[in-house]
């Protein structure tokens, strides 16, 4: 039987206690407070829930376009989950992350490009320096994160494989292994497919993942590598990626194949342009402190146009109507 | 033959009969309530992750509708079993669909769109399976109000052809939860088909 945790109820931020970022400091603290035998009721499931990730080997730099707000925590970030290969269910991602085999890996690189194969995860890695970005993740179903992403821009991974002057777009395309819990029932049309412009994916904010929180990306978040466009629905943001196909034509995406008027190409962040579910003028951000009573009464937020990223990533749509192309 | 008012125990036979099972109403009672505490005991002890809102909003909504399918399916349990029981429990059955309904709308109301009145009236004006789901709870009002012992007795037989509208609540409850799924899932097209075989079963009675 679960307890019930009063501090958590009283609102207590699960963040503050999850958190790999602020653990280390954290422990500094609890070690300090042992030392002078105050050691809290707080601090005991600090250590096991800090232990989750796997620290990534590698020197992280900060980077400009992240954004001040605060991060949701990691333990909401890897356990509240769009990733129907896995399940349909918020949990099932983290709850059957296990029968997502991530080694070997390999990402297929092939279409209107000079430079096309096979490359192991490693070889895709390797040449790039990892950053941070701190962005904010805005799921179709009107609800938001902030999360800390490790990796390295698109754009630099593309230009490695000498797209030629017919590439137009980009195809991505998820693993697709009969074996996982999800892809037994035809939810959606598998494998998962998504696209992208290709100014969309050269764009500077255009983001490939395979950390979080100066973790290994975790299986049930996309590992081992993950796209992130911070100014689209999160669906575009496409996971553990098989295959990059530069095309001249526009791609087939999967919830566009599923439901076409209620998910386009584009599938840009748009407070004016409601979903036939969900008015997407509001969400609700997912901090993390999340078990306490206050996440039932926290309100919701407005939300921005190219979820704030207008300034960068406005100018793509310059003269475009994005009611129509949605 | 299929009156409501057989509800009520009048016969001597019939009191003997429902004296033995003393019993069954208060379990079933107790049983219904299984789902409310459960939840509520889930919130308290954070098991219901990082959404709390939206585990509240689909649990009460499947409960809602695990009840309105099962108040249908008494009826022609009854005949099937040949036993009076499955009638008997129609009333609280249906009374607690209602419950679930209301907590399910009061959570949308108060939690999930924070009483923001124009966001709703926009929600059932633009949103297909909100308006679905309004017709539904619209219906279940006046029948929840007049499921009481009196109200039978003073409708008649008004009371039956009112106390129809449920299988349009059912359907409007069912086509709710179609039109909300994300992706081809089974589960609402599950329910559609309990509620449209219910459906067929009762209107042959009708015809017949
Ligand atoms: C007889 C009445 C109703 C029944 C039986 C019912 C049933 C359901 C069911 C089964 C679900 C889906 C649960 C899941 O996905 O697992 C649901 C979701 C929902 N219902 Fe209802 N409902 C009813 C009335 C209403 C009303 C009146 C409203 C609001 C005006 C409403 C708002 C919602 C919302 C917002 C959701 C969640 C949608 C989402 O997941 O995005 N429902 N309901």
């Amino acid at each position: 039987m679960a307890k019930i945790d009063w501090t958590k109820l009283a609102g207590i931020r699960s963040s503050e206690i999850t958190d790999p970022a602020l653990f280390a400091r954290r422990r500094q603290i609890m070690q300090a407070s042992v030392a002078l035998g105050l050691s809290g009721t707080i601090a005991a499931p600090v250590l096991a829930k800090g232990e989750n990730g796997t620290p990534l080997n590698a020197k992280i730099t900060k980077s400009e376009l992240s954004t001040d707000e605060e991060p949701t925590s990691f333990e909401t970030a890897t356990t509240y989950n769009n990733f129907y290969e896995l399940g349909t269910d918020k949990g099932d991602p983290a709850r059957y992350a296990k029968s997502l085999k991530t080694e070997p890996w390999s990402i297929v690189v092939d279409g209107e490009c000079d430079a096309p194969g096979k490359f192991t995860l490693e070889d895709i890695l390797k040449p790039h320096a990892v950053e941070e970005r701190i962005y904010r993740l805005r799921c179709v179903e009107a609800w938001s994160m902030v999360i800390p992403w490790n990796g390295f821009e698109l754009g630099a991974l593309l230009k490695r494989f000498k797209p030629n002057s017919k590439a137009k777009y980009v195809a991505f395309e998820t693993l697709n292994d009969p074996e996982l819990p999800g892809m037994s029932r035809p939810v959606l049309d598998w494998p998962y497919v998504e696209g992208l412009r290709i100014d969309e994916a050269m764009n500077p904010l255009a983001f490939m993942a395979m950390g979080i929180y100066g973790n290994e990306l975790p299986n049930q978040n996309g590992a081992p590598l993950r796209l992130v466009v911070p100014w689209k629905y999160g669906y575009k943001s496409i996971k553990s990626i098989v295959r990059i196909s530069f095309t001249e034509k526009q791609p087939p995406t999967s919830w566009n194949k599923s439901a076409p008027n209620e998910y386009g190409f584009y599938s840009n962040v748009n407070p004016d342009v409601s979903h036939p579910r969900w008015s997407q003028a509001k969400e609700r951000r997912l901090s993390g402190d999340t078990s306490g009573l206050a996440a039932l009464f926290t309100s919701k937020i407005e939300t921005k146009f190219l979820n704030g990223y207008a300034e960068l990533a406005g100018p793509l749509y310059a003269d475009m109507d994005l009611k129509k192309y949605y | 033959m299929d009156t409501a008012l057989q509800d009520s125990v009048t016969t001597p036979a019939k009191k003997k009969a429902w004296a033995k099972r003393w019993w069954l109403k208060p379990l079933v009672f107790l049983v219904a309530l299984i789902p409310l505490v459960s939840l509520v005991y889930s919130l308290l002890t954070g098991q219901l992750g990082p959404n709390p809102i939206e585990v509240l909003t689909d649990e009460t909504g499947e409960w809602a509708l695990r009840f309105i399918v099962l108040g249908l399916l008494l009826t022609p349990l009854r005949i099937w079993l040949k036993k009076p029981w499955p009638v008997q429990l129609r009333r609280m059955i249906g009374l607690f669909a209602f419950f679930y309904v209301v907590v399910h709308f009061s959570i949308y109301l108060f939690l999930d769109q924070q009483l923001d009145l124009a966001a709703i009236i926009a929600d059932v004006i633009e949103r297909p399976y909100i308006t679905a789901g309004t017709v539904a709870f619209l219906i279940l009002i006046p029948l929840a109000i007049t499921s009481n012992r009196r109200m039978v007795k003073r409708l008649g037989k008004k009371w039956q052809s009112l106390h129809r509208w449920v299988y349009i609540a059912a359907c409007a409850a069912v086509v709710h939860y179609v039109w909300l799924a994300k992706g081809d899932r089974i589960e609402p097209f599950v329910y559609l088909a309990i509620v449209m075989f219910l459906l067929v079963v009762r209107l042959k009675r009708v015809i017949a």
